[in-house]
């Protein structure tokens, strides 16, 4: 049985450390296109004054 | 923007619900087999139904990675390289799946947790190929160098793949052969019933599914790693 148990376990947690590492990334990436955004604004902002 | 994603959002809930359905049918459907010695050989028999699941998603992502990677070799088009690099990643995941589901089977069936048999020795070589693959591009700064240099070993790399499916019917192997000709110096092996079939079956198809889904994730991401680069160069004076 343990051995099931661990059979299971191990591709469980390839599925959820591979859906983590999506979410991690996502979500650094979503913070970087918002500070870019801004940037870009405060910067094309800067340019019509 | 978000609003058009919706579709992926109801296609995790039925990858998510596909794979509730594969427990079920690896754990309480399927019949022990009823060729095998011990307690411990037959419940651990039924990884089986995950470990062939694991199969099918690494063969989903390698054999996607090898067709964008021609694909971007003729086009050019930087969407196929986003496509190679998200389904390698996708590959050597599921991989890493089948070799470990594959040693923790192994254990009480084979009584070792691993053998230097064909099979098993190609799997790993297959792994280590993508690993390679996923280092090469971590090592090329250029995009365009990356893309094509990655593109042409991805083409390369995939002969791994169906040397890894044949290897359990050209050698000689204590792997069981699960489709085509059983083996007859397979260790652990046992016949497809109707039901193990059908079990198996579904399995592989929730698996495929989620691989599918986690793909497309995966290319997502991609794209928003575009949209970084194409706002940084729009701030480059």
């Amino acid at each position: 049985m343990i051995y099931l148990a661990g059979g299971f376990f191990v591709v469980w947690a390839v599925v959820f450390l591979f859906v983590l590492s999506l979410v991690q990334r996502e979500r650094a990436l979503e913070r970087e296109i918002a500070a870019l955004r801004a940037l870009l604004a405060e910067r094309e902002g800067d340019d019509r004054e | 923007m978000r609003s058009k994603w919706h579709w992926l959002i109801a296609l995790d809930i039925v990858a998510g619900l596909a794979m509730l359905g594969a427990v079920y049918m690896a754990l309480i459907f399927a019949p022990d087999a009823a060729n095998l010695a011990s307690e411990n050989e037959i419940k651990a028999q039924h990884i089986f139904y995950f470990h062939m699941g694991c199969n099918v998603g690494a063969a989903i992502g390698l054999f996607t990675n090898f067709i964008a990677s021609i694909l971007f070799l003729v086009t050019r088009q930087r969407l196929w390289d986003g496509i190679a690099v998200s389904a390698a990643e996708l590959g050597l995941a599921f991989g890493i799946g089948v070799l470990a589901s594959g040693s923790i089977w192994a254990r009480p069936t084979w009584n070792t947790w691993w053998t230097w048999d064909p099979r098993l020795t190609s799997a790993a070589v297959t792994v280590l190929i993508y690993v390679a693959y996923l280092m090469l591009r971590g090592a090329v700064e250029d995009p365009g160098r990356r893309a094509r240099f990655a593109a042409v070993y991805g083409i390369f790399g995939f002969v791994s793949v169906p040397i890894t499916f044949l290897s359990i019917r050209l050698w000689r192997t204590i792997h069981p052969v699960v489709f085509g000709a059983a083996n007859p110096d397979a260790r652990g092996g046992f016949a497809l019933g109707p039901n193990i079939r059908l079990a198996l079956m579904y399995s592989m198809a929730a698996f495929a599914l989620l691989a599918i889904t986690l793909l497309i994730h995966r290319v997502r991401l991609e794209r928003r790693r575009e949209e970084v680069e194409q706002l940084q160069e729009r701030l480059t004076p």
